[in-house]
């Protein structure tokens, strides 16, 4: 833990693409976070005059249903940021096992499972989402929407924890523990995961970005449990409404701008990230804090 | 006669983290008189400030790598240039011409998706701009012919060359030109034993047929030994001891080298070698007066107070060490 | 290593044999292990818009589409028959425009999405390569960094996203696009300016909105290499040298740093393609995608199927191609 806060601490000081992505996922988080405090249920419509432009009273403006967008929308960037967490999770689970398991045995389960891997890789998901969700799209609840994303992203990034594993396989510490006898499980978690550990987050950012504007996309396409507030399903229900033809931007514009600032932010994040984690950079940063030390 | 002269060379890595600034001394007062038609070895433990040294000598100088004192001085036309202050086009035209610099790391010195000969045409056109393309091909051969490599290398890429070859191709690139001055940083390291035997052969024709200086950079005292005329041995950013390779080898003086001689392989010998205690100084804080006195089995008061200078003993021979220079010889 | 041309090219198409394998045997699997079957969903929504309602209509209705659909018989003999159909190009009729075959309102839609594509593909990668490698060579120059800025906040954007915003500045507010559509309604076809230019003015905005997305990312990718590249030894060894400035940026770097980014481009060609779906959507434009919405809309199950069993070939084709080129770029490969 104070590894983590010592690497954030870094990444916050050193890097102005991160700080302006703390900055920006902070305020998009705490935004979601008063969808707890809303006076309003975004079940509930007409409580307030429809397409009312941004004010005082209603900063984000009011829809056709009557809804407060500002509050609306706290409930549905939360949904979306849940709904992004459990897909990253859910596949992080799938990605880590897979990319273990093939570096680590390596051999001829490794080349099966990798050639199975690289077709997921290629294989265009869209299509297959679509052919899912038009069958089961009534039913669908965000934890369903997560594990069936899920389920088509995390090929990419088992590939790069595999590598990662070949890669720390040939070093001596896991010789000793092969000789001592330790058991293949208790190697994986205990010596191999900490230093996939950089590599898992950082994928974790770009798969979270990658299923939250998959979710938009769906939705968007009719595709998504339309009664749950979601980014997508907003712009979903805007569409609907002609909110554009009929001048109420707002409803539009907001959930754009705040999936926009998201996006870029979570975005810079993995650019920051990569960046430190790069071993040339993250070679010198070492070279400066031993010599530091040893001085 | 002298075609490069180092004189008291100073040059840091600056760098500044977190708005502290810190030096790595790796060169720290070096004085060298390289001659024409010599060969001259460089020895030193890794981290002792060798590659910092020679990239200075070549006039690679940028950040973090710095200028802090001292000269350069390169021959040409008996006029002295120093390399630390000429301008780019200078540079640019003494390199290749004057100076050649093999650098270390030598099994990716050429360009993988390029075929040899190309590059062999991007390294000449460098220098000559208006080189018809028969002429080329026929210097490039004969030039290949001379140092004993086929001519088929030319139309290989590097992949298909193995590691002693794609090295032969790197020197046979750095002498197109017939430089005065050859820098050759760790050329063997990488290869095996029979393959550093081969290419270190063609370092020493290439020396012999145009009498050039060539300066060999490596930590393996054997290389010296075999192929070096001089030796001057490194020590945390300093020489600290000079002089033929027979002198050297067989009666060391200063302490440091006694260790780096005591500790090679010996045929016969089955007594386990010792081996000095402590690791090299951290360049960043080296310690005070003589850098090795840390570690010094004969180190006195004053060694930890008073930087021995690099003095001259006997003929051809110079050492840095209080035991030996003879203003302090009466002291102890 | 040791691996001859010939080998590498087995392999490919292997591997892209084995894609479509996989991606249709997925499609094949889906609605026969999904929670509803397709004709449950099919007819309950029939029903919802009340098109028939009477039980002996409604049974009649399933019938006749679970065998239209071929999920009768075992799942050993429904796979048999899938594949049967698929090879001999039968994808059964689509029920929104009965009784046009599934197959030829794709073969109607294919170009458009290749086109389409094709060309943003191409453009997005070579000029996001080209700047990127630029950026990278001179990356403590100022426009460098005001390049990476902004590649580095187009880029993550969702193509949805990018295409929307574009359809509201560049054909609303500011109406110098039209507002969808593949050619003005009612011009002929023809070899002739105007039909051409008619069909350039609507494919911008698509190709757009997908070009600037893509540029971002190979920008960005290329930039992180070149400035890894530049400090390789072989690229020191010809400055020292001599070699100009030019030949090093071309020769030494950017041929070198172009290798994983045309693996790249294989392995984001799926990812490029869910873009162009949805991009033809926001424009209606009459490629895959559009037909995926309306089918969506008119709930034409197979048409769906029919949808996602040639965008598997189609990017498995398109990959394929990527990597049979990628041997002209990399001697080691070609020269064993
Ligand atoms: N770019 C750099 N920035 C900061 N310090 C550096 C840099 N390059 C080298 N150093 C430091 O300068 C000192 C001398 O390094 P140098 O590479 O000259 O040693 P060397 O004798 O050639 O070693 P080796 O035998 O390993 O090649 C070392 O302490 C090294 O850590
Ligand atoms: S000067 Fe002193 S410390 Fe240095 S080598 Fe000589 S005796 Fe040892
Ligand atoms: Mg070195």
């Amino acid at each position: 833990m104070r590894g983590f806060l010592r690497v954030v601490a870094d990444l916050y000081r050193s890097d102005p693409r991160c700080r302006f992505a703390f900055t920006a996922i902070s305020i998009v988080i705490m935004f979601a976070l008063m969808s707890f405090v809303s006076p309003q249920d975004p079940g509930s419509s007409y409580y307030a005059p429809p397409n009312q432009p941004p004010s005082v009273a209603h900063p984000f403006g009011t829809n056709s249903r009557g809804q407060d967008m500002f509050w609306f929308l706290t409930f549905a960037v939360r949904n979306s940021l849940v709904f992004g967490v459990i897909t990253a999770i859910l596949s992080r689970i799938i990605a880590i096992s897979i990319g273990l398991i093939a570096g680590y045995k390596g051999g001829i389960i490794d080349r099966i499972m990798m050639v199975i891997n690289d077709s997921f890789v290629v294989l265009p998901v869209l299509p297959l989402l679509i052919l899912i969700n038009f069958i089961i799209r009534e039913q669908m609840s965000i934890l369903q929407l997560a594990m069936v994303i899920a389920a088509f992203g995390w090929a990419w990034d088992a590939r790069l924890i595999r590598s990662q594993v070949l890669s720390l396989k040939e070093r001596e510490f896991t010789y000793t523990s092969v000789f001592s006898g330790t058991k293949t499980s208790s190697i994986l978690i205990s010596e191999h995961l900490p230093f996939v550990m950089p590599i898992v987050l950082s994928t974790t950012i770009n798969n979270l970005l990658w299923a939250i504007g998959m979710e938009v996309t769906l939705a968007v396409l009719g595709l998504s449990n339309i009664g749950i507030p979601t980014i997508g399903t907003t712009i979903y229900w805007a569409n609907q409404h002609q909110a554009l033809i009929s001048g109420v931007w707002w409803w539009i514009a907001a959930p754009v701008a705040i999936s926009v600032l998201l996006f870029v932010a979570l975005y810079l994040l993995v650019v920051g990230l990569g960046a430190y984690l790069d071993p040339r950079t993250r070679l010198q940063r070492m070279k400066g804090v031993l010599s530091d030390e040893r001085a | 006669m002298s075609v490069l002269r180092i004189q008291n060379l100073q040059a840091y890595y600056q760098s500044t983290l977190y708005g502290v600034t810190r030096n790595v001394k790796a060169v720290d007062g070096v004085s060298l008189d390289l001659r024409a038609n010599e060969i001259y070895g460089i020895a030193g433990e890794s981290s002792c400030g060798k590659t910092s040294l020679i990239k200075v000598v070549f006039g690679a100088i940028k950040p973090p790598l710095t200028i802090i004192g001292g000269r350069v001085l390169y021959q040409i036309n008996d006029r002295d240039f120093d390399i630390t202050q000429t301008n780019d086009e200078t540079l640019r035209q003494m390199r290749w011409k004057q100076v050649s610099y093999i650098l270390q790391g030598s099994m990716s010195l050429l360009n993988p998706v390029r075929r040899v000969r190309k590059t062999f045409w991007d390294f000449t056109k460098a220098h000559e701009p208006v080189i018809e393309p028969e002429k080329f091909e026929a210097t490039t051969r004969e030039h290949l012919n001379r140092l004993g490599l086929p001519a088929e290398v030319l139309d290989s890429y590097p992949h298909q060359l193995s590691g002693g070859m794609k090295q032969r191709v790197a020197i046979a690139l750095a002498t197109i030109f017939q430089p005065k001055v050859i820098l050759a940083d760790e050329p063997t390291t990488a290869l095996d034993v029979v393959v550093q035997r081969g290419v270190l052969q063609l370092l020493r024709r290439i020396q012999q047929e145009t009498k050039n200086t060539l300066v060999i950079v490596t930590h393996d005292m054997g290389i010296h030994a075999n192929i070096a005329d001089r030796v001057g041995i490194m020590y945390a950013g300093r020489i600290v001891e000079e002089g033929t390779v027979k002198h050297i080898f067989s009666e060391p003086r200063h302490p440091y080298t006694k260790h780096l001689i005591q500790s090679l392989p010996k045929i016969g010998d089955k007594s386990k070698r010792q081996s000095i205690p402590g690791a090299p100084p951290n360049l960043a804080d080296p310690p005070a007066g003589c850098r090795f006195h840390p570690r010094c089995p004969y180190a006195k008061p004053i060694c930890s107070v008073q930087t021995p200078e690099l003095s001259p003993i006997q003929d051809e021979r110079r050492v840095a060490c209080f035991l030996l220079t003879k203003e302090n010889a009466h002291v102890s | 290593m040791g691996k001859s041309f010939l080998t590498y090219v087995i392999q490919r198409i292997a591997q892209c044999l084995l894609v479509v394998i996989i991606g249709i045997t997925i499609t094949f699997l889906i609605p026969r292990f999904s929670p509803t079957d397709p004709v449950e969903a099919v007819v309950n929504r029939a029903m919802m818009m009340g098109q028939f309602s009477h039980p002996d209509a409604v049974e009649m209705m399933k019938d006749a589409l679970t065998k239209l659909y071929g999920l009768d018989g075992t799942l050993g003999q429904q796979y048999v028959r899938f594949w049967r159909g698929l090879l001999s190009g039968d994808l059964g009729p689509s029920l929104s425009s009965f009784p046009k075959p599934v197959m030829s309102l794709i073969r109607g839609s294919l170009p458009w999405t290749g086109a389409l594509l094709l060309t943003t593909a191409i453009i997005a990668w070579v000029t996001g390569n080209m700047l990127g490698a630029l950026a990278g060579y001179y990356a403590d120059k100022r426009w460098s960094h005001v390049l990476s800025i902004i590649a580095m906040s187009l880029h993550p954007i969702p193509y949805y996203i990018m295409a929307f915003v574009l359809l509201v500045l560049l054909a609303y507010v500011i109406p110098v696009f039209p507002l969808g559509g593949a050619v003005a309604i009612g011009l002929k076809p023809g070899f002739n300016w105007i039909y051409i230019s008619s069909i350039l003015r609507h494919a911008f905005l698509p190709a757009l909105s997908l070009v600037l997305v893509g540029i971002g990312g190979w920008f960005v990718g290329m930039r992180a290499l070149v400035t890894n590249i530049v400090s390789e030894d072989y690229v020191t060894y010809a400055e020292y040298a001599g070699v100009p400035n030019r030949t090093i940026m071309y020769q030494y770097v950017m041929k070198n740093a172009l290798l994983p980014q045309i693996t790249g481009l294989a392995m984001q060609l799926g990812l490029i393609f869910n873009g162009a779906l949805i991009t033809e959507y926001v424009f209606n434009y009459p490629g895959l995608g559009y037909l995926a919405y309306s089918a969506i809309f008119a709930g034409d199950y197979s048409l769906i199927m029919g949808v996602a069993v040639f965008s598997i070939i189609g990017v498995s084709l398109a990959v394929l191609l990527v990597d049979l080129a990628y041997p002209l770029f990399d001697p080691r490969v070609k020269h064993q």
